[in-house]
């Protein structure tokens, strides 16, 4: 709102807001200071906030005990692997409803993301036998080839929606240069669109990371990425809070630096278009 | 632009994304069909033939179907509102000018992406445990008994965790359509007399109107399948039981295919009623 | 070489036809303007013709061959669109040298043209620059070279001085005109505007609803305009159509008159009327005269004239020049 207005309420607008927002970040914030704690220190009474020894030992412990880094390898490969396979397969797609619609393709959209409502429930034993006929159960193949599939529907509707920016005049043109129908794409759309086709990679990337029906019932131990790798920490036996804490942190780390470059996007990819 | 170049090529174009999640939906729900209607136990006899209705029949009497829909709209409907009311009130607070909203807005927004096993688990241990949580100590310094949250709480604890998990989509979504507030509307309206509640109930709810609906349709349809909250913290015990995690449980644990399947068609039903109201409103966006 | 004939091409969407059966002969050389009201189907026209979209029946034919079914890409044309449609994300050097990567020519080769296009449009200093950065006018010559550099058979422009003020748009046409003088490619041109189509055009095709109205050099479509529409349409200020008894007198639905072919006068005339708005540029006088049976006229005058508003003037229609028109609409000819 541009107007004015008193420098006191804006004093209580900030402590407000501040107080608020460090609430709802605190278990995160709780669980980076904790993963610096030594075990004891972690469920020392009463908890120490900063007056504790600040250790990577926990660190250490959990990337050499746990295989951390194939577990991680395996997130990125899975999420990155199945962004990239979508992006490919969505972007032509994208292209055909943005530039060349018909009657039809509101309904296409429509029927897309309406695959994206399927719970996945509804369908798991089949998959899961599916997995086994084809022996990609616990493998990153199949995981990445679910995840594409899953995110799909979100992929081509941002991207169309990106495409749809793009005035038709400059393909067109491209057409009259005697561009193909490749290099109309490669060349005029895709340089064009590489804003939005960035963040759409960078959504897709985030959800595909975060994502822990698939990861947890497709995998065992050696496709399992983060989900299930921190999952397996809910059994009694291995629960240390600091190292729980360290792993935790490992694996939403480089996601939130992700996400919140991602935060204008995120509206857009998630509410399909209609909140602008 | 269509000549009959561009619209094969667009046919030829749009065929894998086409074919590829036609089949993905159409093979697993017609195997899901096809096994709701048979007696299925993979570890007990195998496939035992037709059945007709009996799975969908013995899912609907069994004695976990209704408390299993009863979590399910109560973690739904709690998610819902708390996320909702505070979502409302957390985006108009961030709309107000102040000092570092940025970060501010970063703060809140970090939740969401957190992955789920992760906050069930942070959740579970280092909050909520009744020895070593941070609510213990927080209990027992005023003097109170810690409550033993995965058992005695158990639904508050879920619906707390997805609730922090889900404020944040809901005060994105929610500020990002505050912010497109014409503020001329809201002098005017200040101007024409109206005080703050009046503002709000008359001028900004309803500008919020539609966000506010594509915010519960879309909760919603992600809430019913929550898994891996349930999964980490109670494993569905302590009747925190959803349909989906039923569903789960008669597949995977009990390996009940049949009956799983047929209750799989119900949790397909639940969310595809949910899910027209949102395509007629995301279709009707797409007209504009 | 760059003749195009369209032999009754017809063009549909879904099941309204925009452009009724229709021939048209264009010969090497030729600088066609199409000129019509917005919504004529001239720029659906100059689309089918760039094979931007389908005819729905009949065949296009460029240089004697059968090119309806050939994608735009390889009917070797070029067009510049009214929003120039430069690559955002190129710098001027590589807009202009797209059409050339794409046809296979090598760095070199196509350094050279563009050098060459670059300064006879006067875009050498601009090269490096991202179409972002230019005015309108440089903007309108990047798309220019972009098409030039192709040496197509033909030029397509649709309406590519609509975004430009009006000072720069006299210069432009001026380049355009010359472009043509010198390059000696057939152009066909696209506009809404009667002015651009008579002081550009070889050949004019009026259009209007999908259908050929008149084509001809300028002066023909100014000296005998075929039906009433093109003589309304051509001319400026437009010709003043006057119906009733007095068209009747002289046996026609339809009489028009220029209003630079009146005879002003202050006293007699053969029509009176009192002046309602009176326009003096010192060049030229304009006036609105109102007459009795009549209506409202336009006039205009050499030079100065001493009408004011409210005056009674006479004007004495030169018997020479007056249009006649049938019940259809159809010039009489006399």
């Amino acid at each position: 709102m541009a107007r004015a207005i008193t420098n006191n309420r804006k004093i209580i607008n900030t402590t407000a807001a501040w107080l608020i927002g460090l609430l709802i970040f605190f278990p995160i914030l709780w669980t980076i200071l904790t993963s610096f704690k030594t075990e004891a220190q972690a469920i020392a009474s009463p908890p120490l906030f900063v007056g504790f020894d600040w250790t990577l030992e926990n660190y250490q412990v959990v990337l050499e005990r746990s295989n951390y880094a194939r577990f991680l390898w395996n997130s990125i490969f899975i999420a990155g692997g199945s962004t990239l396979l979508g992006i490919l397969i969505a972007v032509p797609a994208a292209w055909s409803m943005a530039f060349v619609p018909s009657k039809k393709t509101k309904d296409i959209l429509l029927w897309m993301l309406s695959t994206k409502m399927l719970p996945a429930v509804g369908v798991l034993y089949p998959i899961y036998l599916l997995f086994i006929k084809m022996g990609l159960l616990d493998s990153i193949l199949g995981l990445t080839i679910v995840l594409m599939l899953i995110n799909l529907p979100i992929i081509v509707w941002m991207l169309y929606t990106y495409f749809k920016e793009i005035p038709v005049d400059i393909l067109e043109a491209a057409r009259m240069d005697g561009a193909s129908l490749r290099s109309e794409i490669l060349y005029v759309l895709t340089p064009m669109a590489l804003p939005g086709i960035a963040s759409t990679m960078l959504l897709n990337f985030i959800l595909a990371w975060n994502e822990a029906f698939w990861t947890l019932n497709l995998t065992a131990a050696k496709a399992a990425p983060l989900t299930a790798f921190i999952a397996s920490y809910s059994s009694p036996e291995g629960l240390f809070y600091a190292k729980l804490s360290a792993a935790s942190t490992m694996a939403i780390a480089p996601i939130l630096v992700l996400g919140w470059f991602s935060q204008k996007q995120l509206v857009r990819g998630l509410t399909f278009g209609a909140v602008k | 632009m269509a000549t009959q170049h561009s619209r094969s090529a667009a046919r030829m174009m749009m065929a894998p994304a086409v074919i590829l999640l036609l089949g993905w939906m159409l093979v697993p729900l017609t195997m899901t069909l096809w096994f709701s209607f048979r007696k299925y136990l993979p570890l007990r006899g195998g496939d035992m033939g037709w059945v007709g209705f009996d799975n969908y029949v013995s899912f609907f009497n069994s004695s976990s179907f209704w408390p299993s829909i009863q979590t399910t709209l109560l973690i739904v409907g709690g998610v819902l509102i708390i996320t909702v009311v505070f979502g409302v009130l957390l985006a108009l607070l961030l709309d107000q000018p102040m000092w570092g909203q940025g970060i501010v807005r970063i703060l809140v927004i970090a939740p969401f992406f957190v992955m789920p096993t992760v906050s069930a688990l942070v959740w579970k241990n280092i909050f909520m445990d009744p020895v070593n949580g941070l609510f213990a100590h927080l209990w027992k310094f005023f003097g109170a008994t810690p409550v033993v949250w995965m058992s005695q709480a158990s639904m508050e604890s879920i619906i707390l965790i997805v609730s922090w998990q889900w404020l944040p989509f809901a005060t994105l979504i929610l500020l990002t359509a505050t912010q497109s507030l014409d503020s001329e509307q809201l002098e005017a309206s200040e101007i024409d007399g109206a005080r703050p509640l009046q503002r709000f109930f008359y001028i900004i709810l309803p500008h919020l109107g539609r966000a506010l609906t594509i915010v519960i349709l879309i909760q919603t349809i992600f809430l019913l399948a929550i898994f891996a909250e349930i999964f980490v913290t109670t494993g569905g015990a302590f009747g925190t039981k959803t349909l989906s995690y039923l569903v789960f449980q008669r597949v995977l644990e009990s390996q009940n295919i049949g009956l799983g399947s047929a209750g799989g068609i119900y949790a397909v039903i639940l969310a595809n009623i949910v899910a027209i109201f949102l395509m007629r409103i995301v279709g009707k966006n797409l007209d504009t | 070489m760059g003749s195009i004939t369209l032999k009754k091409v017809t063009k549909s969407f879904d099941k309204t036809e925009v452009i009724r059966p229709l021939d048209l002969q264009i010969d090497d050389g030729e600088f066609v303007v199409f000129v019509g009201p917005s919504g004529c189907g001239k720029s659906t026209l100059l689309r089918l013709i760039a094979g931007l979209e389908d005819i729905t029946s009949g065949s296009i034919e460029i240089n004697g061959t059968d090119a309806t079914s050939v994608p735009p890409a390889k009917r070797g044309l070029a067009m510049v669109f009214q929003s120039y449609a430069l690559y955002p994300h190129m710098s001027v050097r590589k807009n202009i040298a797209f059409p050339l990567k794409m046809a296979g020519l090598d760095k070199k080769e196509r350094e050279k043209k563009v050098t060459d296009a670059a300064a006879v449009l006067n875009l050498t200093d601009y090269l490096d620059r991202r179409p972002g950065q230019l005015s309108g006018g440089q903007r309108q010559r990047v798309a220019i070279g972009r098409a030039i550099v192709r040496e197509p058979d033909a030029f397509l422009f649709d309406e590519p001085l609509s975004n430009l003020d009006a000072a720069l748009r006299g210069n432009m046409r001026l380049e355009i005109a010359e472009l043509h003088q010198t390059l000696a490619t057939t152009m066909i041109y696209v506009t809404h505007d009667q002015v651009e189509a008579m002081t550009m055009a070889d050949k004019i095709v009026v259009l209007q609803a999908g259908v050929i109205e008149q084509v001809g050099s300028p002066m023909d479509l100014y000296r005998e305009p075929a039906n009433v529409f093109v003589a309304g349409f051509i001319g400026s200020p437009a010709m003043n159509l006057i119906e009733g008894p007095e068209a009747k007198s002289r046996g026609a639905k339809t009489i028009g008159v220029r209003p630079e072919h009146f005879d002003l006068s202050m006293d007699g005339g053969e029509w009176r009327g009192v002046v309602g708005v009176s326009e003096h540029l010192g060049s030229d006088t304009f006036l609105r005269v109102e007459v009795e049976g009549i209506g409202t006229l336009t006039a205009r005058a050499d030079g100065e004239f001493p009408a004011r508003h409210g005056d009674t003037v006479g004007l004495t229609p030169d018997p020479e020049r007056i249009h006649r028109f049938d019940e259809a609409g159809l010039r009489i000819s006399s």
